[in-house]
């Protein structure tokens, strides 16, 4: 880790493989400076991850990056102990957060962090890469918060580009708050909403048979895409409204309803 | 380059069938969302930052020469929404057949049995405009434009608007077509060297949601 006018710089690390009795071995757990990562107990073959935040942040000036690997075999849940908050930070200019995931075929990856809150003042710029195989399994989730309780948001861009050998497969880019191109609140795209989510499902059994797309309430729907998989997009007055909405179009996908 | 092939793509009545949707703009009346000038004018606004800058930086990169399926590829990416994509396949087809018979072209020809069912309309509008004879940011203009003149003319119709008013809410937004017509030429220049990762794929959840709304619906004046 890298602090100092520049802002913090950090990176945690984490990679996934069987371990030849059912299980699944973390061979790399690294975790750096905010991103502190802790092993807690999974259910049956998988490993569960906790992102623990140690510092608050990002802060302006601050670049986070998170890898997680799931060789075959593997299952890794990955999930967060608390909400990130996107701060104004003493350091000017964007922070930056990276998630880069891969998944191999055979392996499963679960990637349910809390959310994110984009607090007034703060700008951040959020990637998400996946790179995904044929028999690659994910669940992915994210969601943002535009402002904590009664604030303004702060300025928020954030991409999803998800890969399948190599191909396009997913890439949506949601741009809010101060400075964003005009219209973002308006009635074409959040129409004031606070919070927006989306769950992305693949699975190698979708290339046989995708689930029809369905309506979630009004403001969420369920939608097949071009590949094995489907992303739920969900908008809400607040986060609980919103991961009601999501964990029930999870639990409906999983099969648990 | 021709000035007036530009007029004749662009214009509203070249017949490649977009009379038929109203680019979201019915689910969005329906739900209450766009109650008259204003509001469509925020809608239009929105919606031409989000998918009119995607699908203007589509059309732009295959007005260069791009290869178009990989151009299709990614916008399939970037439409999540079926009902979208459906809609935007239907579209390209219907455009493919206009544009064939105005402009013939081996490219075209090339890209019609490359996709029998329709490529997605932004990248046949692109190579429309290379047959045309036209640039990579008069197709971006063609594209940003039509993202913006649907919903126009379909609340006119939906809400029974002055078209004065409609006409107005576009007039007003000129400065920002023009800005999203210049980046959607930037940007495809750079995907000649960079791929077409580059491209934008900014979002309107709202666009995506009621497209899956809209298309459930037993009856509707429009097709998407």
């Amino acid at each position: 880790m890298t602090g100092g006018a520049a802002g913090v710089r950090a990176t945690a690390r984490i990679a996934a493989r069987s371990d030849g009795r059912g299980g699944t071995a973390l061979p790399t757990l690294e975790g750096e400076g905010p991103l502190a990562l802790r092993r807690t107990r999974g259910s049956g073959a998988e490993a569960r991850v906790m992102l623990v935040g140690a510092m608050s942040g990002p802060l302006g000036g601050d670049h986070f990056t998170v890898e997680a690997a799931a060789a075959e075999g593997a299952a890794l849940h990955i999930g967060s102990a608390a909400a990130t908050i996107a701060l104004p930070g003493q350091a000017k200019g964007e922070a930056r957060y990276d998630v880069r995931l891969t998944v191999a075929a055979g392996a499963e990856l679960r990637w349910l962090p809390e959310q994110l809150i984009s607090a007034n003042g703060s700008d951040l710029y959020v990637t998400t890469h996946v790179d995904l195989v044929p028999g690659a399994r994910l669940v992915l989730r994210e969601e943002q918060v535009l402002g904590r309780a009664h604030e303004e948001p702060g300025r928020l861009t954030s991409r999803l580009t998800v890969r399948l050998r190599g191909r396009p497969f997913l890439d949506q880019e949601l741009c809010c708050g101060p400075g964003a191109s005009g219209g973002w609140d308006g009635p074409a795209v959040l129409a004031g909403h606070r919070a927006v989510g989306q769950l992305l499902v693949v699975r190698p059994e979708f290339a046989e048979a995708l689930p029809s797309p369905q309506l979630l309430g009004e403001c969420a729907a369920l939608t097949p895409l071009a590949g094995p998989g489907v992303l739920v997009t969900a908008l809400a007055p607040n986060a609980l409204r919103l991961r009601r909405t999501l964990d029930e179009a999870l639990r409906t996908l999983d099969g648990r309803v | 380059m021709s000035r007036a092939a530009l007029l004749v793509l662009a214009d509203g009545r070249f017949p490649a069938g977009g009379h038929a949707h109203s680019g979201g703009a019915e689910a969005a009346v329906k739900a209450g969302r766009i109650t008259g000038a204003k509001s469509l004018e925020e809608f239009c606004r929105g919606r031409l930052h989000t998918t009119g800058l995607v699908s203007a930086s589509l059309a732009a990169a295959a007005a260069l020469g791009l290869d178009p399926v990989a151009l299709d590829e990614a916008a399939d990416a970037r439409t999540p929404s079926v009902a979208l994509r459906v809609a935007a396949r239907k579209l390209g087809r219907q455009l493919m057949r206009a544009a064939r018979a105005t402009w013939p072209s081996a490219e075209l020809d090339a890209l019609a049995r490359e996709f029998p069912k329709g490529a997605h309309q932004p990248v046949v509008l692109g190579v429309a405009a290379r047959a045309a004879g036209l640039g990579a940011v008069d197709a971006a203009y063609c594209s940003a434009y039509e993202s913006v003149g649907g919903p126009a003319t379909a609340t006119v119709r939906l809400l029974s608007l002055d078209p004065f008013e409609a006409t107005g809410v576009l007039a007003r937004l000129a400065p920002d077509l023009d800005r999203v017509a210049d980046r959607a030429g930037e940007v495809a220049r750079c995907a000649v060297e960079e791929g077409v990762d580059v491209l934008p794929a900014v979002s309107a959840p709202l666009l995506e949601i009621s497209a899956e709304a809209h298309a459930a619906w037993p009856v509707r004046l429009f097709a998407s």
